[in-house]
């Protein structure tokens, strides 16, 4: 187990500092001092201004010592002030984590629940009208751009039929809702936002399910259990299914920047106060400190997620757990 | 039964693709309308004879926008590609041929790479130096280049311990020769495959940039900024939302299914 850690850091340590790298990088591409943006083209800002906020942010240092420097910060989860309201970075973001990570867990069960049933299914009979059914939709669920489906949905399901919600996270009159209440109404508010998130990733998490059932049902011990005569619901879930999640499993750790992205999209559609549109106002404002702490955030993010991938597998696997013990 | 479904498909997919090349490349002489031209009176109008997709909110044609917007996707989306199969060809090519730290050096570059959510990149970037058709290229294909890498270096290990390789070392053949000679035209098969299914991942990138408002600037038109565009009428010009959005679809599917094909005859050669 230290073995496996030590590993895992001798690994993933030099990822981690190139994604600080990259992420400091991006701000000083800009043409200019990054506090141009936020100071130059607003004539209320004096010159004596701006000289004290680049020395605030280090801005008349050289580059390595500015990185040093930002980085010191950033090991104490520090990562400085916002450009626009001058709140601290970190205070503006652990608001808005709780509901882009809700969403993302919601729709990482839906995608679950949605892609592994239909995967198994398809493995079963490859070929048969099901599987090319579902074939064909998952192709087009995969090429629809999902920020397109979002607007068509919000149309239809909002505007049209007035079934859902389509903008915010609460109704206007939340706050003289009971907590039961309370809890329907988000979760109200969620079912466009989270579908949407889990759209794209449905249709490809499906296609891996499926092409890893139709490997694992092809072995020998599937043959062997259903020659002992052992019911096809059992070798399905109980025989195929253990070691047809394998993969997916590692699928899973690997989809999730694409998770924590497409909360850009979602959150900036459906006007929700999450981590993606306060990465998307950032953006569009300049304000480098959150921008930078976002992305990363986002890949660190991402990080866990695969080491909790690459733990999880070594869990459902026992060969890997007897190999790195050996 | 497979192989015949795969290959329709893949030909339907290929028959759309050089029918969308030739309007895009046709698109002067196609288009029914000039994409640019306002004409504030016939404003949003709903599809009718003299626009068969109805107009915008500047009156301007959307099929004709639609039609000068194919080029702008498609040119975006080989370019974008190009440079993406560059950069991972060579990435992919120097970490398998030589191994070692320049090995582990560059597999951590990508690693991280593909930890960053790539939206947040490719908006960080393009906020930061400005939107122009030529940055969304380069930044599309600086950030899609990791697959092709691992693909190539993959590839490249496990063929470069085979017979006819060793013999052209021992021929005395350049490291550059053994390379480009005899290793990357036996690895370009998957690099095709994943190339191919890239320019309709390139294409929905754009979209997504332009629809945020940092892809291809108005006036000129691309499907995202058609979309981008149509979201403001969206509850009185359902045309404006549903025909981008139908093209994007329709192109992407295209090249998905151009590539499952590719992938398929592969395996099976």
């Amino acid at each position: 187990m230290t073995r496996y850690l030590l590993q895992q850091v001798l690994h993933r340590g030099p990822v981690l500092l190139l994604i600080t790298v990259i992420s400091f990088g991006i701000m000083h591409l800009a043409p200019g001092k990054p506090t141009d943006a936020a100071t130059q083209f607003n004539p209320k800002v004096s010159l004596e201004a701006r000289q004290r906020m680049e020395q605030l942010y280090g801005l008349d240092q050289p580059l390595p010592r500015q990185y040093a420097h930002w980085m010191g910060r950033l090991v104490r989860f520090d990562f400085g002030r916002s450009f626009l309201d001058d709140r601290p970075v970190t205070e503006k973001i652990l608001e808005r984590l709780p509901i882009t990570l809700t969403i993302n867990l919601w729709s990482l069960l839906l995608i679950l629940g949605i892609a592994i049933p239909l995967g198994v299914l398809s493995a079963v009979r490859p070929n048969g009208l099901f599987d090319r059914l579902t074939t064909v939709l998952v192709f087009i669920g995969y090429s629809a751009p999902s920020f397109w489906v979002a607007l068509l949905c919000m149309a239809w399901f909002g505007v049209t039929l007035h079934w859902l919600p389509i903008s915010g996270i609460h109704s206007l009159d939340y706050e003289s809702f009971g907590m039961i209440h309370r809890w329907l109404d988000t979760g109200w508010h969620l079912i466009l936002p989270v579908g949407i998130a889990a759209f794209t990733s449905v249709a490809g998490m499906s296609r891996y399910m499926r092409s890893s059932m139709v490997d694992v049902l092809r072995q020998d011990y599937i043959r062997t259990a259903r020659a002992k005569g052992v019911s096809e619901r059992r070798v399905l879930f109980h025989h195929g299914l253990r070691n047809g999640l394998l993969p997916v499993i590692t699928i899973l750790g690997l989809s999730l920047p694409d998770l924590i992205g497409g909360s850009v999209i979602a959150e900036t559609i459906f006007s929700i106060p999450g981590m993606g549109r306060l990465f998307y106002e950032a953006v569009m404002a300049r304000d480098y400190p959150v921008v930078m702490a976002l992305v990363t955030i986002g890949a660190v993010l991402t990080m866990i997620g695969n080491f909790l991938a690459d733990a999880g597998y070594a869990v459902a696997d026992p060969r890997i757990r007897v190999e790195s013990r050996a | 039964m497979k192989a015949l479904l795969g290959n329709r498909l893949a030909v339907i997919g290929a028959l759309t693709l050089a029918a969308l090349a030739v309007v895009a490349i046709a698109a002067r002489w196609v288009a029914p309308h000039d994409p640019l031209q306002v004409n504030l009176p016939d404003a949003l109008l709903a599809p009718c004879r003299a626009y068969p997709l109805g107009t915008d909110q500047l009156g301007r044609d959307v099929l004709s926008r639609l039609i000068y917007g194919a080029r702008i996707s498609l040119l975006i989306g080989f370019i974008a590609v190009g440079i993406a199969v560059s950069i991972g060809t060579v990435v992919g090519a120097l970490a398998g041929f030589y191994g070692g730290w320049l090995d582990a050096i560059l597999m951590r570059f990508v690693d991280t790479m593909l930890s960053i959510p790539t939206i947040f990149l490719l908006l960080a970037i393009i906020a930061v130096i400005g939107p122009s058709i030529e940055l969304i290229m380069v930044v599309i294909g600086l950030t899609s280049w990791m697959g092709v890498a691992r693909l190539v270096r993959a590839e490249i290990l496990s063929l470069k311990e085979r017979e006819f390789v060793l013999a052209a070392h021992v021929l005395g053949a350049s490291s550059w020769r053994v390379i480009t000679k005899h290793l990357l035209p036996n690895a370009m098969g998957p690099v095709l495959v994943s190339a191919t299914l890239g320019v309709g991942g390139a294409i929905l990138s754009e979209s997504v940039l332009s629809y945020l408002g940092l892809g291809v600037q108005p006036p000129t038109p691309s499907w995202g900024n058609i979309l981008n565009e149509g979201r403001i009428a969206l509850g009185v010009a359902w045309w404006l939302t549903l025909a981008p959005g139908l093209c994007i679809l329709t192109t992407v599917l295209a090249f998905n299914l151009l590539g499952e094909g590719i992938r398929e005859r592969l395996s099976r050669q």
